[in-house]
């Protein structure tokens, strides 16, 4: 049986992949951020990942890097599944501050994924072409999926007067 | 006397003609919206009661119906479509989510649209029945029929309020 794409990556990287897993044919790598575009730039022109599904982030609280970036890619040809993550560096809850670079060079198809990723979770994208909200409105403070955030925390934009009594 | 026998009995008249009238306009937002439609259709029939016509422009309606969950980013919107109705003007918030939030509570959604703008009746349920949208509207109706629109009454003060506010003069 050929390698699998989990296989390649570490024969390929070597110690960029910081952990990995692989049980039923679910693959998982860890990648160190600084190889974040290079490791995708393989996935895509070499492995064959030509889709990227989704991208999220994991807002671990109390860690430290705090934020973790996680990228699933498919194969259409071969239908196979990755999974790629990486913990930005820098990230102790200050706004804006986990910076990783930007996947839109090699999948433009992350462009509103990382917009939604920097408006739920405030991680900022390095390269994207236009990273600004796109879920919450622009007037809106903070970034709502944050561990930290006040589950109650209302950001209204319009309120009637109170009433008379 | 005669003459205050008799504006009573045309301001009767009026609220007679506008209860069986209500052109409704449906802001549907959500999954409340298909009940809704079930409503209007004919098993059920909302033109029985005379809220025939759905109009989809603000100013040829009367009765606004709240369909369904108001997000913050939403709600200027809402608040300007109920701005640019008539008066008299009546709303119905549709389900709990337009009712007071529902089970949404965080920090996108509006808990309740009242707190935007004033709301006649509430229809709980998630959804709700036909049979109860039906009973709402009839509730409203006998409001308007009496003159105790409860959003009217809240209207005048807040309209007043805002107008003070804004430092416009009323014409």
């Amino acid at each position: 049986m050929s390698k699998t794409a989990l296989e390649k990556l570490v024969a390929r990287f070597g110690p960029v992949v910081t952990a990995q897993h692989a049980q039923h044919g679910n693959e998982t790598a860890s990648i160190q951020p600084a190889s974040w575009v290079e490791v995708a730039t393989y996935c895509r022109d070499t492995l064959g990942f030509d889709m990227a599904s989704d991208l999220t982030v994991v807002d671990y609280l109390g860690q430290e890097p705090r934020f973790e970036v996680v990228l699933h890619l498919y194969a259409v040809a071969t239908k196979q599944r990755l999974r790629l993550k990486t913990r930005p560096p820098g990230s102790d809850g200050d706004d804006e501050t986990p910076v990783i670079a930007s996947l839109f060079g090699v999948w433009p198809a992350v462009n509103w994924m990382e917009r939604e990723a920097y408006d739920l979770y405030g991680v900022k994208f390095e390269g994207h072409p236009d990273l600004r909200r796109i879920l919450m409105y622009e007037e809106f403070v903070g970034h709502p999926l944050r561990k930290d955030y006040p589950k109650e925390k209302r950001q209204p934009l319009v309120r009637r007067p109170p009433a008379e009594t | 006397m005669g003459l205050e026998f008799h504006t009573s009995r045309l301001a009767d008249a009026v609220a007679w003609g506008r209860k069986y009238s209500l052109f409704q306009y449906p802001f549907v937002t959500a999954c409340c919206g298909m009940e809704f439609m079930s409503t209007m259709a004919p098993k059920y029939d909302l033109a029985r009661f005379g809220a025939e016509f759905p109009r989809f422009s603000p100013r040829q309606a009367d009765l606004l119906i709240i369909v369904g969950t108001i997000v913050e980013k939403q709600a200027p919107v809402l608040r300007r479509i109920w701005e640019q109705m008539t008066e008299p003007k009546w709303v119905i918030a549709f389900g709990v989510c337009a009712s007071t939030g529902g089970f949404y509570q965080n920090y996108t959604s509006v808990p309740g649209a009242d707190q935007i703008i004033p709301v006649d009746v509430y229809i709980p349920g998630c959804p709700p029945r036909p049979e109860q949208v039906l009973d709402a509207l009839v509730l409203l109706q006998e409001r308007i029929q009496d003159h105790k629109g409860f959003s009217q009454v809240r209207l005048k003060a807040e309209h007043d309020k805002i107008i003070s506010a804004n430092k416009l003069v009323r014409r």
